[in-house]
């Protein structure tokens, strides 16, 4: 999949990014990089913009202005076709999971393979079994997105990010409204993927189990300055941040001593 | 001392100014729509058939029974308060050809079109508005997928199609409600009445009542779809997206019907 890009790239590279909507902005001058291959995590307080932030990564919105490149290509300043290729590359499970309601799970997952590749519909068949199966939802490709459970529903967002085998893979808050467990193996299902396929993963929670046990590195975003207070590795950043807001958060709200040495 | 918001120079010119964004988001969809057009035009494999059988059914088939039963009383509603005045005159021969031109060129097809717009413009607004909310819209988009083509053309393919069907029953069942007055208060024979009808209702009036459905639908399916599109987040956003499109598609009914009216009378049937 997507050979035709320059593996020197970063997988995805904000630059500059000012983002709003209606003229309010919500996001100012942000820019990272995330090499290929790593976890991260987007954090931070509620309506701070981590939604905003992952819908200019796809290209949902255009930015007030910056830029943002997928796999080298700017997926702002390219053409409608060109954006179509890029979109090839990366699959998104939404917040509620946006599987399609008119269509069977199994029909959700073959979507894509149908949009964009040519396929024959017995090896489409094939593959939407091989990712319900690496989500465990093999035995229910026939329900209705409407007879599943909500953590079934996320599950199955995963299987049709995946359908394309794509190089990055964003999650808006996977194990929101999830039990502990079922967040837990989705967790490990995360840690998975990235095991079998080596990809760019870009997860938006605020479980901060999860975010210990899967994130290289986190990115935490806040109202008050409309961009970046803190970037790095999530167990750095709770024992040794500078900022105060940020061990706070990471401490479920309790301020530990501050250990001395060195801050981020 | 007046906020700045007080002012009713202010309020007015904002109110313009929103409306005339949100025409201009209308435009722009109906632009995306017409390459979606085209579109299925070059590649009708493309269009998702399935759906489209099934809002025929929702639209067509299902709405059959209460749109006759609303055009029959039309019907008969003219039809008796024109009896009621032709019979001052003795003029109840004119009763068939009144109550069959009003009928077909103009009660029927508004009638469906109302009858559409609550079952049919309604639930697209709700249906495409949910969609929207539970970010669906936006999965779509991402996968490469315009909306314009998979939930759109389904939906204006059955209408475009089903409401001149509906009409034209929506015309019979009127002419049977004028008919029922015409036999029960004029004690008309059934055989004179279908002659007079006949000899009136010109078969190029069927044609207008079909044309003008045809555009109709077209009405009611962009409007619905577009104010669907624009649904904001939150579940409060479908109500309101489903009201705005029955107020929308109303009025603007009655204006297309207008302009269609005059355009029939000077370009077509002039004598
Ligand atoms: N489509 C939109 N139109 C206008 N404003 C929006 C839109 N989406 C989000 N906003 C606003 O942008 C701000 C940031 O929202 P966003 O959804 O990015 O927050 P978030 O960090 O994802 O919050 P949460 O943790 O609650 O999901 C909020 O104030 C919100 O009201
Ligand atoms: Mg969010």
């Amino acid at each position: 999949m997507a050979e035709y890009t320059d593996q020197s790239e970063p997988a995805i590279r904000v630059d500059s990014l000012t983002a709003g909507y209606d003229g309010r902005i919500i996001l100012e001058n942000v820019s990272f990089e995330i090499p290929r291959g790593q976890i991260v995590t987007i954090l931070g307080g509620s309506g701070c913009g981590k939604s905003t932030l992952l819908k200019h990564l796809i290209g949902l919105y255009p930015p007030v202005s910056g830029d943002i490149s997928i796999l080298g290509r700017s997926i702002v300043r390219s053409s409608e076709s060109e954006r179509r290729k890029i979109m090839q590359s990366f699959g998104v499970a939404y917040q509620s999971g946006a599987l399609f309601r008119s269509l069977t799970l199994a029909q959700n997952v073959a979507l894509p393979m149908e949009e964009f590749t040519d396929l024959s519909p017995e090896e489409i068949q094939k593959r939407v079994n091989e990712k319900l199966s690496l989500v465990q939802l093999a035995n229910f490709g026939e329900m209705l997105p409407s007879d599943l459970s909500g953590g079934m529903i996320k599950r199955g967002a995963f299987a049709r990010a995946m359908a394309l085998d794509p190089a990055i893979l964003f999650f808006d808050e996977p194990s929101a409204g999830l039990d502990p467990l079922s967040s837990a193996s989705l967790d490990q299902l995360i840690l998975e993927i990235r095991r079998k396929t080596g990809a760019t993963i870009v997860v938006v929670t605020h479980e901060l189990d999860s975010i210990f046990t899967i994130a290289d590195r986190a990115i935490m975003l806040s109202r008050e300055t409309k961009g970046i207070i803190a970037d790095g590795k999530p167990a750095d950043l709770r024992d040794h941040s500078g900022n105060e807001f940020v061990r706070k958060f990471l401490n479920r709200g309790r301020i530990p001593a501050v250990s001395q040495g060195h801050t981020l | 001392m007046y906020k700045r918001q007080d002012t009713i120079f202010v309020q007015t010119g904002e109110t313009a100014l929103l409306i005339g964004q949100e025409v201009l988001t209308f435009i722009t969809f109906l632009g995306e729509l017409s390459s979606a057009v085209w579109n299925a035009i070059r590649h009708p494999s493309r269009i998702r058939w399935k759906d489209t059988f099934y809002y025929m059914n929702v639209c067509g088939a299902d709405g059959l029974p209460i749109t006759m039963l609303i055009c029959f009383l039309s019907g008969v509603i003219i039809g008796y308060q024109a009896a009621v005045q032709l019979q001052k005159y003795g003029a109840e021969t004119f009763l068939p050809g009144l109550v069959g031109c009003t009928v077909v060129r103009e009660l029927a097809p508004v009638m469906v079109a109302v009858i559409a717009t609550g079952r049919a413009g309604s639930a697209f607004a709700a249906e495409i508005g949910t969609m929207k909310v539970s970010e669906e819209v936006d999965a779509m988009i991402t996968m490469g997928i315009e909306p314009a083509r998979f939930l759109v053309i389904p939906k204006l393919i059955a209408m475009i199609t089903m409401l001149p069907m509906l009409t034209v029953f929506g015309d019979i069942a009127g002419i049977l409600g004028g008919w029922a007055v015409g036999i029960f208060q004029l004690n008309m024979p059934l055989d004179v009445y279908y002659q007079t009808t006949v000899g009136w209702v010109k078969y190029k009036y069927f044609l207008e009542s079909i044309f003008k459905s045809m555009i109709f639908a077209y009405v009611i399916t962009t409007i619905g779809c577009w104010r669907g599109l624009r649904t904001g987040s939150g579940a409060v956003a479908v109500g309101k997206a489903t009201t705005s499109t029955v107020v929308i598609c109303i009025l603007m009914i009655v204006v297309v019907d207008a302009i269609l009216a005059c355009f029939f009378n000077t370009i077509f049937f002039t004598r």
